[in-house]
């Protein structure tokens, strides 16, 4: 067993990123999975941040890592609200049926 | 060795807990299972040394996205067996995509090493004798101040557009209407009456004018004059 260092922590955070994006290929259809899936990305982001700083003794990566989770929670916030209006009109969160601007 | 035990013990749960995020059959165990891997890399932030960041991962996430979440699968009355119908389809191409990134990911990781003055180019070095929640607020509101003040300006653009999205007008809601409010008259609800001599304070006064029903009420009980000056108001 080696001893933890930033290489551990990158090896984590590249796991995670991974299983988002194969997240968001796997449940195409359903919306708020996907969702579910971009946090697990924005939370590998943090992982590397917060991993970054502590090996260089620097705190800025903190600071930039509190304002990703800040984007995150608007990011969640907005996304499901738009699901919800989704569904009230239209009576599905299928993505695949979303084709009403015929982009 | 203790610390490097619990890294491998809380790495394992986050990632065997993310995977069952993106292949949970049934979405409330997805957010579920999300939150177990918040909780777990909140943990992992513990052991490098940045608790404030892992308390607010915590608090903010757990407590509010998390449950946010949650909310609306529970709230939505969707079908997600038909939702997953696609699952086998996309499997390969997702695996072979995630395969190819990993692999990237770890060469790059496998073929790296700081540069050697990475140590002098520190923008707030961390000091070992201030607190990691002390240090974040000296330099959070001095040096990031712009940046500290841009996330509270997103934060108040996605709550004004959550709430302008999902904000639904009925028809049969009731709103205040200040036009209406300010052009009433006292005529419009208040009606002289004139009281006759000997029969009462001798004085004209306000009262409030008496609907049809509780006219017809009142003449049901036998006032008879009463009822009909409501009756006779309502002409």
């Amino acid at each position: 067993m080696m001893t933890v260092g930033l290489g551990h922590y990158l090896v984590v955070s590249a796991i995670l990123l991974v299983l988002g994006i194969f997240g968001i290929f796997l449940n195409r259809k359903n919306v708020i999975v996907i969702l579910m899936a971009i946090e697990l990305i924005l939370l590998a982001v943090n992982l590397n941040f917060v991993a970054f700083s502590a090996a260089l003794g620097d705190l800025a990566g903190q600071i930039m890592a509190m304002l990703v989770l800040t984007v995150a929670a608007a990011e969640a916030a907005i996304g499901l609200a738009i699901v919800v209006i989704y569904f009230r009109n239209r009576g599905s969160i299928q993505v695949e049926d979303v084709n009403l601007m015929k982009g | 060795m203790i610390v490097d035990f619990l890294f491998y013990v809380f790495a394992t749960v986050l990632v065997a807990s993310a995977a069952m995020v993106v292949s949970a059959r049934n979405p409330v165990h997805s957010v579920l299972f999300l939150i177990l891997a918040f909780f777990n890399a909140a943990a992992l932030f513990l052991i490098v040394g940045a608790e404030f960041l892992a308390m607010i991962l915590v608090i903010v996430y757990v407590g509010a996205v998390a449950v946010l979440f949650l909310f609306v699968v529970m709230m939505l009355d969707v079908d997600f067996i038909q939702l997953r119908s696609g699952f086998q389809r996309y499997l390969p191409i997702g695996a072979l995509v995630g395969v190819v990134l990993f692999v990237e990911l770890l060469s790059a990781i496998g073929g790296w090493k700081l540069a050697p003055q990475a140590g002098q180019l520190r923008f707030a070095p961390i000091d070992a004798k201030v607190s990691n929640t002390e240090a974040i607020g000296r330099i959070l509101y001095t040096d990031y101040v712009f940046l500290f003040q841009a996330a509270g300006l997103v934060l108040l653009v996605a709550m004004i557009g959550a709430i302008v999205l999902t904000l639904r007008d009925r028809k049969t809601s009731r709103h205040q209407n200040i036009r209406q409010q300010t052009e009433r008259k006292v005529a419009d609800t208040l009606e002289m009456v004139t009281v006759g001599l000997g029969t009462g304070t001798g004085t004209d006064f306000y009262r409030p004018k008496v609907a049809e029903v509780a006219a017809s009420d009142e003449a049901v009980h036998g006032h008879e004059g009463h009822g009909h000056g409501g009756h006779g108001h309502g002409h």
